[in-house]
């Protein structure tokens, strides 16, 4: 037994000292580990023979003289990553079982058997930032062009305006005079052509607005009963007639034409009335398994359960609440109903650059806090070129 | 977890616990005293407390002595009913005495506890050394101990020498409720069954009164219908010269008992208390019916071996006494000595208690340990760092945490799963939508060395689409209600059953469920936690069972205390047996009585992120280790309510510092991961929980010796100076095995504490500045937020290892420093254990290495403790720093090869503290190192 023990003893010491070690493969420290030489530690602490550089025993306060063993709690350890990314490690990897560096050479005396992953994590890393170059080149263009619509909304506008207002003095003037003219000398003819192609329009307009009727009655229809309640409808605010912030039962009854609840052929005189508000203002929803969570950006955060049961305020619109240097990437709505024993229900909302406006996931990470994902092409930063990206990130 | 409390959640609870906890949502935040009995409610103890000292009337018949190798037997009349009971005396090995009584010829049999005793003690023989009219005096070996049995009253005196170290029924409160036939309606039923039995024992009772509660007892709105009458036990024990008693957990109350005089005494019930407050003496959790007292000149210990409800008095005589009035006593020498009396009740069963004789606190730990065994030696990760949260939510929310831990350099080992990851829950299931593919998550967290806990608790969803509900009621498994059908109460499913853990073959059931094939999507690196084992039952009784629910034919009030163990134990070999019982376990469990050490864990339960909180653990740790369970912790962070930062950082710094260092928090708190309180505070949780992780093996080797010897890990101060006294009533701080003395810092915005450092002529070195103070006094120490005070002894050695990783296993090959603390003597000692870390091979094929530091005449030297083990480790001799040192010429370095090697070294002459680079040498091998 002694035998063995003292084999050990001599295998680890082989091991761990007089086995080769990565020394540091950052250009610009390489320098300072000169073979042969004694080594300065980094931070000037104090200067060492050079077989105390990677002899797993740490000199330097700093860490530096073992920038290949875990031997100092401080040091880190370079992996190169050869066709990825080269990062840096807390030397507390180094050896531990785990793979952390692709290109495997944090494990080079624990019996891990590690696979090279370095370039298939860099194809996979590529292509990711290739896709998201592409998001963000398209969502920026995008954003350039909701800008520019805006833009040009307004000042069309504004010119329409001014236009408008200077022209249509004389126009009332003209529109007097001309109406006995027209009056008399429409061609009957011309009106039965006219009135035929408005009709078959209208009915392909009718059409689809009936799809879009079935659906949405679908969607009101919480428990799914055949019935539209003032309870489920209550719920869409945007269809509030005073605009108070609030729907009440009764605006609801009224919407509904005075009924409790309407059946789908009901709905189509209740329809009439909201469709234009419930088309414009309801973002695409996001399915959750028990809820439906819908966000009106600068307004609210809502859940309600997806079969039947009351909505529940998750937060008011707060404020931006990203990071200093990139603020307008979080929102936060608070003062949602209030939990038992905890605080009101509150969203945070992260905004990432995507092509189109859609709320990609929704958790509760803690009690009452909720947070969403949504994505925009609003948020989009204008791109580097995607060499540049591709570039900055990978070393061949 | 969690306990009643989160019935708040009342949409799923349904409407019965909507009504439930009207009453709580309008209250403060503390424990509804009102859900929970006081003695006056219990009618058992209301009758016992009624009985006055003085009038025993009880006497020995000493005509009926025998004496045999192993026992004398005796009987005791009541000289007011006539009923006899039988008194049973035993000398056991290891200075133990037992003392049993139950009713010579009691009705039916009443319940004797199984499965806490390891083994039938070994006894010893008692020689008669007198006898006369009025007694009998019998040796009990060595130290001219004696025992005297007196006739008239009844009573035993244990002596040493002149001096009495106990007595037992001196104040006459030995009273034994034997079994009666109920004189109502009911009697003809006795009679049909039976009437040639009770005819005699019936005429000798006529004149005995009912009182209200014997044969029927409400509280609140449930009745307990006691079909066996009244049946309680009690007795009085008399410790003179003592002024301090210890034990009996499980209470958030000090160390040191108080008197109960004017109050309640202390309860020993097992219940889900919501929100208990500190400082008081109700039941909690847990129940240990085992207490400690001690003076300066000797430890002793009681046992009463008894698993129903139980309450215990205690008064002292100096107790009410104000300093003045002692410092009179002591001016006009005042003949009276100091005396503490006991006095434990209990509502069935027999009287079988154990008196440990000590006479030192190790002594008594091994006399208790010889009686219920030890503390389970858990793996070593289980001592490491454990994440929880009620709850994480799914598998992302796992694997987020688990990289939170990654990204912020947080060391971690277990990350727990609360009740949400089930299945409706329905335990030993998943939560298809959050969890669906368990084993990727559990392969993920295998892959960083790491585990998990889930957790099962102990009531099963009555469901008949559950697959365990329909074994355990097609096999009759579970607890039955008075009427014979299923038990059932509501608990977090809904409606649940309640498997009868004290039934031998549904334990084994129980714990084949935990098999591979039969637990779906669990793996090796998947552990258990037994929450709400006591058992919790939201609409029963105290939010408990009802005590005349039946686990076979015994009621669960003769058992009640015994019910948790028996979950943890059936848990434990569960999970002994999936692996072929190679590999140890790891079962937290909430509930647990007198051996429990044997099956793993348990923790404090739903405490609350406040101060008073965090100051109790300590105490409420330390009660439990004198009694034999090593293995205790407090939720970090505190389960209820969301803790202040410097609160969090606070708890962490003691967490870390006591045995089993769990964060947990309650589903309507914010989320805590410690990465969440600004870089600054993570730095600091992240510097508390790695020095938890250097220094595992010192934890490793104090569970190993718990394992081994039952002595505790966390230690009060008395045990290790049983004479200071200054020491006998502290709370704030506490030893870890001898050799390190932690002094939490548990007040908000604390700039210093003051620490007591014991040990004249000793001298104890600060671990973060090797600062030397000398023992013997009250030491100011300002405080940062960045630790607490942490000391180790001159005179030891203690092994870390310095170099932490993201878990233990990763650090299992890491090299060793040796931290010498010389004493003034310039001496010096201290041990290393090393196994494989979570097999039974260190106990089985002596798998370990054992080995003995110790420092004197300027060497340091190296030697095997278990020359019969085996055992290879990779681990080395990393460095090592000696403090208290002064400056040698050289320092050489001796193989039992006869190889010499100069060690170089560095002196910091301002704190004495020398520091000898990379010895090199394996740990498991002999090695000196001469200073010269």
């Amino acid at each position: 037994m002694d035998f063995n023990l003292a084999g050990v003893h001599w295998l680890s010491d082989l091991l761990l000292c007089t086995q080769p070690l990565p020394v540091p493969t950052i250009p610009t420290e390489r320098q300072f580990y000169e073979e042969n030489k004694p080594f300065t530690c980094l931070d000037g602490s104090s200067t060492i023979p050079f077989d105390r550089v990677n002899d797993d025993y740490c000199d330097c306060r700093d860490g530096s003289d073992e920038p290949g063993t875990a031997a100092c709690p401080n040091g880190s350890f370079h992996c190169t990553n050869a066709g990825f990314r080269p990062t840096f490690i807390p030397s507390s990897r180094i050896n531990d079982g785990i793979c952390d560096c692709c290109d495997t050479t944090d494990e080079y005396n624990s019996g891990a058997t590690c696979q090279n992953t370095c370039r298939e994590m860099g194809r996979k890393e590529r292509e990711s930032l290739q896709i998201m170059a592409e998001i963000t080149k398209e969502g920026f263009l995008l954003k350039q062009q909701l800008i520019h619509e805006a833009k040009r909304g307004q000042e069309d506008k504004q010119g329409k305006l001014t236009e408008l207002q200077g022209s249509k003095k004389g126009l009332e003037e003209k529109v007097e005079a001309l109406r006995t003219v027209k009056e008399t000398a429409e061609d009957p003819e011309k009106e039965a052509k006219e009135r035929h192609l408005k009709a078959w329009e209208e009915l392909i307009r009718m059409e689809k607005d009936k799809t879009r009727m079935a659906e949405a009655f679908l969607e009101l229809d919480d428990d799914a009963d055949g019935y539209v309640s003032v309870a489920e409808l209550q719920s869409h605010l945007e269809l509030d007639p005073d605009s108070d912030g609030s729907l009440s039962e009764t605006e609801t009854q009224g919407l509904l034409g005075g009924a409790d609840k309407v059946d789908t052929s009901t709905f189509e005189t209740v329809w009439s009335g909201i469709k234009d508000k419930y088309l414009s203002e309801t973002l695409p929803l996001f399915f959750f398994i028990r809820y439906i969570y819908r966000l009106c950006p600068f307004n609210r955060v809502s859940q309600k359960p997806k079969f039947g049961g009351s909505e529940t305020n998750l937060g008011l619109w707060g404020q931006w609440a990203g990071p200093e240097d990139n603020l307008y990437s979080v929102m936060k709505y608070d003062h949602g109903q209030g939990c038992w024993q905890g605080p009101n229900r509150s969203t945070t909302v992260k905004l990432t650059c995507g092509k189109e406006t859609v709320v990609t996931s929704t958790s509760e990470p803690s009690r009452c806090e909720y947070l969403m994902e949504f994505t925009t092409p609003a948020v989009c930063q204008e791109p580097a070129s995607l060499d540049e990206v591709l570039h900055g990130h990978t070393e061949l | 977890m969690n306990s009643s409390n989160s019935i708040l959640r009342t949409q799923r609870m349904g409407p019965l616990l909507v009504l439930w906890l009207a009453g709580c949502l309008s209250g403060t935040w503390a424990v509804d005293r009102g859900n929970f009995k006081t003695c006056d409610q219990s009618a058992f103890c209301k009758r016992q407390r009624a009985l006055k000292p003085g009038q025993s009337p009880y006497r020995a018949l000493l005509e009926t002595l025998e004496l045999t190798n192993t026992k004398l037997t005796l009987q005791l009349i009541n000289d007011n009913n006539k009923v006899r009971l039988l008194l049973e005396l035993y000398r056991l090995q290891g200075n133990m005495t037992r003392v049993k009584i139950n009713e010579l010829k009691p009705l039916k049999p009443r319940f004797e506890v199984p499965d806490v005793l390891i083994n039938d003690p070994p006894t010893e023989p008692l020689s008669l050394l007198s006898r006369d009219e009025n007694g009998v005096v019998l040796s009990l070996g060595a130290d001219s101990q004696r025992l005297i049995v007196s006739a008239k009253p009844f009573r035993l005196d244990i002596m040493e020498g002149r001096e009495v170290l106990l007595s037992l029924n001196s104040r006459g409160l030995l009273a034994f409720e034997h079994l009666r036939i109920r004189k109502d309606t009911l009697l003809c039923n006795y009679f049909h069954l039976s009437p040639l039995l009770f005819l005699p024992s019936l005429k000798a009772k006529e004149d005995e009164k009912v009182e209200d509660g014997m044969w029927e007892e409400t509280f609140k709105s449930h009745t307990d219908s006691k079909p066996n009458g009244p049946s309680s036990i009690s007795l009085d024990f008399s410790l003179p010269g003592v002024e301090n008693v210890y034990g009996i957990p499980e209470h958030a109350d000090s160390l040191k008992l108080k008197a109960t005089d004017g109050g309640d005494p202390y309860r020993l019930f097992n219940l889900d208390v919501f929100q208990y407050e500190v400082f008081n003496p109700m039941a909690l959790y847990g129940a240990i019916p085992v207490m400690l007292s001690h003076s300066a000149q000797r430890t002793m210990g009681i046992f009463w071996l008894n698993a129903a409800e139980t309450w215990v008095d205690i008064s002292s005589n100096t107790a009410g006494k104000t300093v003045f009035g002692q410092m009179l006593d002591y001016v006009q020498g005042s003949s009276e000595t100091p005396q503490t009396d006991v006095r434990w009740i209990s509502e069935s069963g027999i009287i079988d208690v154990f008196i440990m004789l000590g006479p030192t606190p190790t002594d008594v730990f091994s006399q208790y340990a010889s009686l219920t065994g030890t503390q389970a030696f858990p793996p070593l990760s289980a001592l490491a760092y454990h994440q929880c949260r009620w709850n994480y939510n799914d598998q992302e929310d796992v694997a987020a945490v688990d990289q939170g831990f990654d990204d912020h350099d947080i060391p971690y080992d277990f990350i727990w799963l609360d009740i949400e990851h089930t299945d409706g829950k329905r335990y030993f299931t998943w939560d298809p939508h959050k969890f669906p593919q368990p084993k990727d998550m559990l392969q993920g967290l295998l892959d960083k060395r790491r585990k998990m806990v889930t957790i099962v608790d102990p009531h099963i969803k009555v469901d008949s689409s559950y697959k365990i509900h329909n074994e355990i009621r097609s096999k009759g498994f579970y607890v039955k209600s008075k009427d014979g059908g299923d038990y059932e109460g509501w608990c977090w499913p809904g409606n649940s059953g309640y498997p009868d853990f004290t039934n031998p073959e549904m334990r084994a059931w129980w714990a084949s469920m935990f098999a591979y094939d039969q637990y779906e999507g669990s793996m090796e690196n998947m552990y258990t936690w037994n929450d709400m084992n006591e058992p919790s039952v939201f609409n029963g009784p105290e939010v408990t069972m009802h005590k005349d629910a039946l686990h076979g034919n015994w009621e669960n009030r003769d058992l009640h205390n015994l019910y948790g163990l028996y979950v943890q134990r059936a848990t434990a070999e569960g999970l002994i047996e999936r692996s072929g019982g190679v590999e140890r376990p790891f079962v937290l469990a909430r509930a647990f009585f007198a051996g429990s050490q044997r099956y793993g864990a348990v923790w404090t339960g739903d405490n609350a992120a406040e101060w008073e909180h965090l100051k109790i653990s300590i105490p409420m740790c330390l009660s439990l280790g004198l009694v034999g369970v090593s293995f205790c912790g407090a939720d970090v962070g505190g389960f209820f309510k969301s803790p202040s930062t410097e609160l969090l950082v606070r708890w962490y710094q003691t967490g870390a510092y006591q045995p089993f260092f769990r964060a947990h928090a309650h589903l309507d708190t914010p989320r805590r991961e410690p990465w969440l309180f600004g870089p600054e505070n993570t730095a600091l949780i992240r510097e508390a929980v790695r020095q938890r992780y250097a220094l595992l093996p010192y934890w490793y080797q104090l569970f190993y010796h718990a394992h081994h010897s039952g002595q505790p890990v966390m230690r009060p101060l008395w045990v290790e100076y049983p004479q200071d006294t200054a020491t006998f009533s502290m709370d704030d701080q506490f030893l870890l095995g001898r050799d390190l003395l932690v002094h939490p810092v548990t007040e908000e915005g604390a700039r210093g504490v003051t620490a007591y450092l014991p040990g004249k002529g000793e001298v104890w070195f600060d671990v973060h500045t090797f600062q030397k103070h000398n023992g013997a006094q009250n030491l100011y120490i300002p405080v940062t937020i960045s630790s607490i005070p942490v000391f180790q002894r001159g005179g030891s050695i203690i092994s870390r290892k310095a170099r932490v990783r993201r878990s233990s296993s990763c650090m299992e090959h890491d090299p060793y420093t040796l931290f010498v603390a010389l004493s003034p003597k310039r001496f010096a000692q201290g041990e290393l254990y090393i196994d494989d870390g979570h097999t039974f091979n260190f106990d089985k094929q002596k798998q370990f290495i054992h080995r003995r530091f110790s420092f004197a005449n300027n060497a340091l030297s190296s030697r095997n403790l278990a020359p019969g083990s085996q055992f290879t480790t990779f681990s080395w001799v990393e460095k090592i720093v000696i403090l208290g040192a002064s400056k040698p010429s050289k320092a050489t370095l001796k193989t039992p090869d006869g190889k010499e090697s100069q060690l170089e070294f560095e002196f910091d002459a301002s704190m004495s503290v020398l520091t000898l680079r990379k010895p090199g040498v394996n740990a498991g091998l002999d090695w000196t190192v001469v200073l010269q």
